[in-house]
């Protein structure tokens, strides 16, 4: 089974993630546990809702956190593609989705993130990170710790260092 | 100035040892190239031209002798032995080796600097009034509030990735010194009619490739809300500042689109909801920022001697040229400023060797309470001298060869470092500079032009701020040749203005003759008092364009 970094720990990806369609309508959603694209959640919310345990919700970068609103609190698993790593609107979506929209479950990236933003997408909320294959997951848990402060307050801080300093 | 407590050492240092990894593993190859590159720039470091070309951040321009000594310790140790003053108040070495650059970004943590977030697609360095908390018409100190940001944005994780690069600018005097007008967010601190303190926010300003003024957004943001206001900002321009073209991805170009008031009301949307949130600025922590920017310990002086000075310029009229030119008001009797000119003919504007760092940070330590500050001007201010030492000062800077007593003069140029060094150059841009300094050789000839801007960038990312300097030169290619644009009318201060084109491009050796008749024109047509941009705004562009582009009989 492939794996990925989940809770900073190497994990089996148990999740399929299903491809962007043209289709939303008709295309067919796997029985397994599957993320699927925006457009098929927003086409086939009644026909899903049956099954919601086992599905998620990719959003692509120019997909808003707004888009799935407060209805994200009944999904297990909504991910965020970045087409490129250097595509950052996924770092505002994620903090949106936990600050904003409440959303509690498996907040996953995906696509072209590097080790080298680990950090900074913990930070704003991602607690699963599907990086590209090849990469040396062992290696990049290490990333988790590149800072033992911060100056901000983010989803993983609540508090800027302002309030905390002694 | 401000000091590091135990939280921000703790945090540079995390930096240095992940930037030390991060070099690591790309010199073993295990990161790409394209990896590399944003972490790199994120840390100050280009590959230029001929070298790595390393940044180094001067928070709002502030510089201490300890930090100074540890730049000509680098310039020494790691450069070959000088350093430059950017045109962002920041500091660059032109010759660092890859390799050791992690070992010099450990050596400037000791003194409290960095290169972080000093280029790449992030939010890069506030910049200042370079006389903030001493000039005489300052409203409110702004460092404390740029030192707020600095904390703010340093490491911002939501950030780090925006679609361009993102800068800050904060003045606190009706005076506008920071061209806060042409920044991506240009800040001026208020104080209402009830005495609270607060901000105007610009948005949008920017030079580079499509000069834009900034649109005013907000006409009073209570202070408590300077932190949420600017992650409102930021956030929307996050997600909605286009990623598909880099000449279109600032900020400037997004408000454009939408018109300055979509874009505001998307932000006041998105503020409604941070408003009050837990980065609403505490009193406490103002007050804290604000410590670090006490009241110096001053003598308590009058301005006796005024009248010791006019007899020192008397004596030595040099010097009565140097108190014209390079030394200005202080709000403290007794006190004034000393602008070091980094201009001298000859030397690229703003480089400094290692020798004179040190004499800069001698005299800090004799004169000026142990700080200096960098201008974007790329000169020197010596900030709190008192009165009755400026001629030992003008004798010890003349010494080091930065009391020419040119500030504000045509010889004063803006100029980026142009295709000497940087790799994005169409043409150079230093040697013109010289061409004109040479020109300009007279100092009552220059006297008498007064001041005038003259600010020269070698291509279309205006490093050198061409479009807000009274004569503006643009360095362009055609056909691979090296040609230059001239713009009038530009004006960085509060009454911003941006530069238009003259007419076609010369050639480097006619420039200085160009800008000697665009100088005629201005004497002959000016009445008493005005500056160059003052009688360009009144006769128009015509008469200039006539003499230039005038048929040799
Ligand atoms: S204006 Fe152009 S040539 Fe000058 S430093 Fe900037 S990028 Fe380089």
């Amino acid at each position: 089974m492939p794996k990925l970094i989940k809770d900073k720990a190497i994990a089996d990806n148990s999740w399929l993630l299903m491809e962007a369609t043209d289709a939303p309508e008709t295309v067919e959603v796997p029985a397994d546990a599957v993320i699927v694209p925006l457009n098929v959640w927003l086409a086939r919310k009644q026909e899903l809702a049956g099954r919601i345990a086992t599905l998620g919700v990719w959003l692509n970068s120019d997909q808003f956190a707004d888009q799935l609103g407060e209805e994200a609190q009944q999904l297990p698993l909504v991910a965020v593609n970045f087409p490129g790593f250097m595509d950052g609107r996924g770092f505002s979506t994620a903090r949106l989705l936990r600050e904003r929209y409440g959303f509690t479950g498996e907040l996953r990236a995906v696509g072209s993130i590097i080790r080298d933003q680990l950090f900074f997408l913990q930070r704003c909320g991602f607690n699963s990170f599907d990086l590209p294959e090849g990469a040396d997951l062992e290696a990049a848990l290490n990333s988790f710790s590149d800072f033992s402060e911060t100056y901000q307050a983010a989803v993983d801080q609540p508090l800027p260092l302002f309030r905390r300093r002694a | 100035m401000y000091q590091y407590d135990e939280y921000d050492h703790r945090i540079i240092r995390d930096r240095v040892a992940q930037f030390r990894g991060q070099t690591e593993r790309y010199l073993a190859g295990e990161l790409k190239d394209e990896e590399f590159l944003p972490l790199r720039l994120q840390n100050g470091l280009y590959i230029q031209r001929l070298a790595p070309m390393l940044r180094i951040n001067v928070p709002y321009g502030m510089l201490s002798s300890t930090q100074l000594r540890k730049l000509a310790h680098i310039a020494r140790t790691y450069d070959k032995g000088y350093c430059h003053i950017t045109t962002r108040q920041n500091v660059q070495f032109n010759w660092p080796e890859l390799e050791e650059v992690p070992e010099i970004l450990a050596e400037l943590a000791e003194v409290e600097m960095h290169g972080i977030q000093s280029s790449g697609s992030c939010i890069r360095n506030v910049t200042s009034d370079q006389f903030a908390g001493i000039a005489s018409d300052e409203v409110v100190d702004p460092r404390p509030y740029c030192e707020i940001i600095r904390q703010w944005s340093t490491f911002h994780p939501e950030f780090a990735f925006l679609p361009r690069k993102f800068k800050i600018a904060v003045t606190g005097s009706d005076n506008d010194r920071a061209a806060v007008q042409v920044h991506d967010i240009g800040l001026q601190v208020v104080r209402s009619d009830a005495g609270d303190t607060g901000f105007r926010v610009f948005v949008g300003g920017g030079l580079g490739r499509t000069p834009v003024i900034g649109s005013l957004i907000r006409d009073f943001l209570p202070e408590a809300h300077l932190l949420s206001y600017l992650e409102a900002i930021l956030r929307v321009y996050n997600q909605l500042g286009r990623r598909d073209n880099k000449y279109k991805a600032r900020i400037k170009i997004l408000v454009k689109a939408l018109g300055a008031e979509a874009f505001g009301a998307k932000v006041e949307a998105e503020f409604a909801h941070l408003q009050d949130g837990p980065i609403t600025l505490t009193g406490e922590e103002i007050g804290r920022a604000q410590r670090f920017f006490p009241t110096l310990p001053y003598q308590s002086l009058d301005n006796a001697a005024d009248a010791l000075l006019q007899q020192q310029a008397a004596e030595a009229p040099a010097f009565g040229k140097w108190l014209t030119r390079n030394v200005g008001e202080h709000r403290q009797p007794g006190y004034a400023t000393v602008t070091l000119s980094l201009k001298p003919t000859g030397v690229a504007p703003g480089d400094l060797t290692d020798g004179q760092l040190e004499a800069i940070a001698d005299l800090a330590d004799q004169y000026s309470f142990g700080e200096v500050r960098t201008t974007h001007e790329q000169n020197i201010v010596l900030g709190e001298v008192e009165k009755s030492k400026l001629f030992d000062v003008w004798q010890a800077a003349r010494a080091q060869g930065f009391a020419t007593p040119n500030i504000g003069t045509l010889n004063d140029m803006i100029c980026c470092p142009g295709g000497d060094f940087c790799s994005l150059a169409n043409a150079k841009s230093i040697p013109i500079a010289e061409s004109i300094q040479r020109q300009f050789d007279d100092l009552d000839y220059l006297y008498d032009l007064g001041d005038l801007d003259l600010n020269i960038s070698g291509c279309m990312n205006a490093c050198g701020h061409h479009h807000v300097g009274h004569i503006g030169i643009l360095g362009v290619d055609k056909k691979g040749e090296e040609f230059y644009q001239i713009q009038l009318g530009g004006n960085a201060g509060t009454d911003v203005s941006l530069g238009s084109v003259l007419g076609p491009a010369f050639g480097a050796e006619e420039i200085p003759s160009v800008i000697q008749k665009l100088v005629d024109i201005y004497v002959d047509k000016r009445v008493e008092g005005e500056r160059f941009i003052d009688t360009y705004r009144r006769v128009g562009v015509d008469p200039f364009k006539e003499k230039v582009y005038a048929k040799a009989d």
